[in-house]
């Protein structure tokens, strides 16, 4: 077998001048893909990015892979179009809060529930940006925007419990400002088979700045966010305070008051979602938002492998279809 | 097996058209599908018109449950499925009510005697039993058979529930109609093993009625004779009977072979195309993949992100479904990749009439997309011309890298006809090249174009070639984004020149009759057998009378203006309010009459014929003023 050449992340960059606003979070996840692409070893040509439409949707005009910017929400479809069909790449869709959540809101679930083997990157921004600053799905109540100049009625929807309602196997949530954690989420996420949701809080410094500071600014982080890692308790505020399970509820604990057998273990396998949505409820400012990966299940069949696996059995029972056979089946006959 | 024969009176007819008519549940689409096989087999030609209502279990008895199927089968060629009925089967009083007016005077009327009662009357909402109307005796003749309970005693010996008993009963009118047209059991026997080969009683039971519907026939006293249609002298060859949404499932697989491609089918069920997808479905081992995706918008995206992949994709829908896929259209248009968008058109506007045929989509299909999007369009004739059809849509969506739309319709998807039996040797190869590439390639220009104007088809996974397609405008050559005016204007054109293109490579239009004369009638789709049997029957009658049947309707063949020009008057006949009729008066400034009808049925023939010596005899009349 051939050695692949060794890439940089310049390698990922394509030649087109980045448009988004300076200070966008946006930046940072496009540099923290560059960066974490070379290290997957996969080939460059091989990595499909998809895109929807929106601020974050340009996403794939900056990459040096094969891209397609699409229709507005309508990405996980392409993608389903091309992941079937070529189920050896590595595809990649890149969408928003108002994209995935709102106009494709129903894609978004079918990708997710039928396991389809991509990894779907969600900048959740809680703001309409091209548009100009209208509030999104993902708006918290009472909001003041340019749609809502007496504050947002609509109750927001969280991308992290859609995806657990619809059985996601990999659900994962990062921050833009927290460039480490989120080149590790990204990993986990390529890594993973089957479909895999990455939640990034991304800030809009134009229309919503410092709507996530409490999770984004590193001195406020520790106290509203809860690191999640597999086998540990959920703990934050520097160790001090933990999450315990009563019930069916989940409370927060100074670790120093309760024994540490208390705390709630974090498992990521668990394939019966109810602990990971009780997690993604989790909102400040009652409580600490998690970060990390929710749920990791593996070796649940993907939809490109079943899909495949059907025509290669098909193929095995009845052999390669005969067209010639086919049109003479069934009733004939012959005029001299 | 051998034939049954009779032992009446045969009388010699050149062709039968006879409708079957009952409740939705009474099995008359099956009893027709049988009736149009055996007739095929027998080597009459066959045209059929299945006609039934959108819902599945409409109420019980009503008119509005009347299920129909209509089959014309004759020893000379034929292209609809006739207009007046020789012979009319009912099994309660709505159908009988429903579909008397088309039985011709004289005419045969079967009745199921066991349906006609109080309680039918009144979910019929007719007053009293239709079948004693004196003026029945004189225009009909009338034959009336207690089937539900003939065909109880005929099954009697399988000790079945009533009610299983009971849904024999189409095959005993199956029995009887298949003794009055001389037809040979054979071929339903052997359905009718291989469809309950799992379930011997209930084989032998419908056998059984079967058989007791053909004994009937030869021992009542009520029929005196049989008729018979001889073999009708269709070219030498060997033949099959096929339904055109079946024909466009094959003619999609055969287009890939064909093609060296597999075929991915993204779509979302809709009548009257689903039956696409679940014939599509069955063929997993000729490399087909089909998708039933969430809803319209996921199926066309779906199926630009395989065509994107390099795989040959499909969509279909009918005409709401066409009016959600409008903007993944659009941007399969502006990406340049080629695929095929079937829209089976049904009765609109919104949900319409999705069980009744219209062809008043052509507009939709001819720009209803945002922005200047042209796209080829295309149309089948006739049942087993889908086949043809959708293997030339996919040879001019990979030679212009472009959406091909094809539009079908109700009356052509479920309608069937007997077809010769294509080969794949007889289908020309299409020829797909991928640009390959190196890592160390010079800069790939993805919107270059070759003497078609068609971009490079270069697929994901190639080296060197890495490039991002969007629905943003492309600069032309490199495809970055462009907002620059010039290059939008020159894209714009550019995508337009390509599909215009198209005529100067597709055939010229063909007309029957003369080149020149006093009427030309124009139509395309589903209506061209009422067509061409009208125009036929006007010149066989004197009128200097020609048709001519559009198969490609974007871009229309070259020679249309021309024709056009070459007749006094031109009608266009299609069912709608003139759609075809806008786009000839626009582009080519003559002056149409249109023929129109939206009642989701197909044309008559007499209606057509009677529009056409109106304008033959107006021609005459403008002749004379003019001589004077």
């Amino acid at each position: 077998m051939s050695t692949l050449p060794v890439l940089k992340p310049a390698d990922f960059a394509s030649d087109q001048d980045v448009r988004w606003c300076p200070g966008c979070g946006d930046y940072s996840i496009l540099a923290q893909m560059k960066k974490v692409l070379p290290e997957l070893g996969f080939p460059r040509e091989k990595t499909v990015f998809i895109s929807g439409i929106g601020c974050s949707s340009r996403f794939p005009y900056y990459m040096n892979t094969y891209g397609m910017h699409s229709i507005h929400g309508r990405a996980p479809a392409f993608a389903t179009g091309l992941k079937t069909t070529r189920p050896e790449l590595m595809v990649w869709v890149i969408t928003g809060d108002g994209d995935a959540l709102s106009i494709g809101g129903n894609h978004f679930i079918h990708a997710l529930r039928r396991n389809l083997d991509i990894n779907i990157v969600l900048f959740n921004n809680r703001i309409y940006g091209l548009t100009k600053g209208q509030y999104s799905p993902t708006s918290v109540e009472g909001q003041v925007t340019k749609s809502t100049p007496m504050g947002s009625i609509d109750h927001p929807l969280s991308p992290l419990s859609v995806a657990l309602a619809a059985e996601a196997t990999f659900v994962a949530r990062s921050i833009d400002a927290h460039v480490k954690h989120l080149g590790e989420t990204l990993k986990r996420a390529a890594s993973h088979k089957g479909a895999s949701l990455v939640e990034v809080y991304q800030n809009c410094n134009v229309f919503n700045d410092g709507a996530m500071a409490y999770a984004q600014e590193r001195k406020q982080r520790a106290d509203n966010v809860v690191e999640l890692e597999h086998g540990k308790p959920l703990v934050f505020a520097n160790g001090t305070k933990g999450i315990r399970l009563v019930g069916t509820h989940l409370e927060i604990v100074n670790t120093s008051e309760v024994p540490a057998d208390d705390l709630l273990i974090h498992d990521e396998k668990d394939p019966n979602p109810s602990i990971h949505m009780m997690m993604a409820r989790m909102s400040y400012p009652a409580m600490p938002e998690p970060i990390g990966v929710l749920r990791a299940v593996e070796g649940i069949p993907t939809y490109d492998d079943q899909i495949n696996d059907q025509v290669a059995t098909a193929t095995e029972a009845k052999g390669a279809g005969d067209l010639d056979a086919l049109f003479s089946s069934g009733d004939t006959w012959t005029v001299e | 097996m051998a034939s049954l024969k009779t032992s009446k009176d045969v009388q010699s007819v050149s062709g039968i058209t006879v409708r079957l008519a009952g409740d939705s549940g009474d099995g008359m689409q099956l009893l027709g599908t049988q009736l149009t096989n055996t007739s095929a087999l027998a080597g009459n030609d066959v045209a059929t018109f299945p006609d039934f209502p959108a819902e599945i279990r409409a109420p019980r008895g009503t008119r509005a449950g009347v299920s129909g199927f209509q089959v014309q089968f004759a020893s000379e060629e034929i292209f609809t499925p006739g207009d007046t009925l020789d012979a009319l089967v009912v099994m309660n009083p709505a159908a009988m009510v429903t579909n008397l007016d088309d039985l011709r005077h004289g005419g045969i009327l079967i009745a199921n005697e066991d349906g006609f009662n109080e309680k039918e009357f009144k979910l019929a909402k007719v007053e009293s039993n239709p079948l004693d109307a004196n003026v029945l005796e004189e225009t009909y003749r009338i034959i009336k058979v207690p089937m539900t309970k003939l065909t109880r005693e005929a099954v009697s010996e399988f000790g079945l529930g009533t009610k299983v008993a009971d849904r024999c009963k189409n095959f005993f009118a199956m029995g009887l109609v298949y003794w009055l047209f001389g037809r040979s059991l054979d071929p339903t026997l052997r359905f009718i093993q291989a469809k309950f080969s799992k379930k011997p009683d209930i084989a032998a039971a419908n056998e059984a009625a079967l058989r007791a519907g053909w004994a009937f026939g030869e021992t009542t006293e009520a029929f005196g004779e049989s008729y018979q249609v001889e073999a009708a002298e269709l070219k030498p060859g060997t033949y099959r009977n096929i339904m055109g949404n079946q024909a466009l499932a094959w003619g999609l697989i055969a287009a890939s072979k064909v093609s060296n491609k597999d075929l991915f089918y993204g779509t979302y069920p809709i009548t009257p195309a689903s039956d696409i997808l679940h014939e599509l479905t069955k063929y997993k081992h000729f490399g087909v993949k089909t998708f039933q995706a969430e809803d319209e918008i996921a199926a066309v995206c779906s199926t630009i992100g395989a065509a994107f992949g390099g795989s040959m994709a499909v969509t279909a829908s009918s005409g709401p479904g066409i009016a959600l896929k409008a903007e993944g259209m659009g941007l399969g248009m502006i990406l340049e990749l080629p695929m095929i968008i079937i829209n089976v058109q049904r009765g609109g506007p919104s949900t319409g009439l999705p069980t009744k045929t219209e062809q008043s989509d052509l507009l939709q299909g001819m720009y209803g997309r945002n922005g200047e999007a042209p796209l080829p369009v295309l149309a089948p004739r006739s049942p087993a011309d889908c086949f043809d059809i959708a293997v030339e849509a996919w040879r001019l969506a990979v030679e212009c890298m472009v959406p091909v739309m094809i539009l079908s319709d109700g009356y052509i998807a479920n309608g069937s006809e007997p077809c010769k039996i294509p080969t794949m040797s007889g289908i020309n190869p299409i020829n797909i090249s991928h640009p390959e590439g190196t890592e160390d390639s010079a800069p790939f220009m993805p919107y270059g174009r070759n003497e078609h104007l068609a971009r490079p088809w270069a697929i994901p996974g190639t080296p060197g070639l890495m490039h991002r397609v969007g629905g943003l405008e492309k600069e032309d050559g490199s495809g970055n984004v462009s907002y620059d005016p010039a290059n939008h204007q020159h894209m714009t054109n550019m995508r337009a020149a390509k599909v215009a293109k198209i005529a100067d490579r597709i055939p010229k239009q063909d007309i029957s009759g003369p080149a020149t004369g006093d009427v030309l009638v124009v139509s395309w789709g589903g209506t061209y057998g009422a067509c061409h049997t009208a125009a036929s029957r006007c010149r066989a009658d004197g009128h200097s009378v020609s048709h001519a049947h559009l198969r490609y309707l974007n871009p229309m063949p070259s020679n249309i203006g021309e024709l056009l020009r070459s007749f006094k008057k031109v009608i266009v006949a299609e069912l709608n309010s003139g759609q075809l009729r806008l786009l000839l008066r626009a582009e080519y400034l003559v002056d149409c009459i249109g023929v129109n009808k939206v009642q989701g049925k197909p044309f008559t023939v007499t209606e057509l014929v009677s529009a056409i010596e109106q304008q033959s005899d107006a021609a005459k009349g403008d002749s004379r003023l003019k001589a004077s």
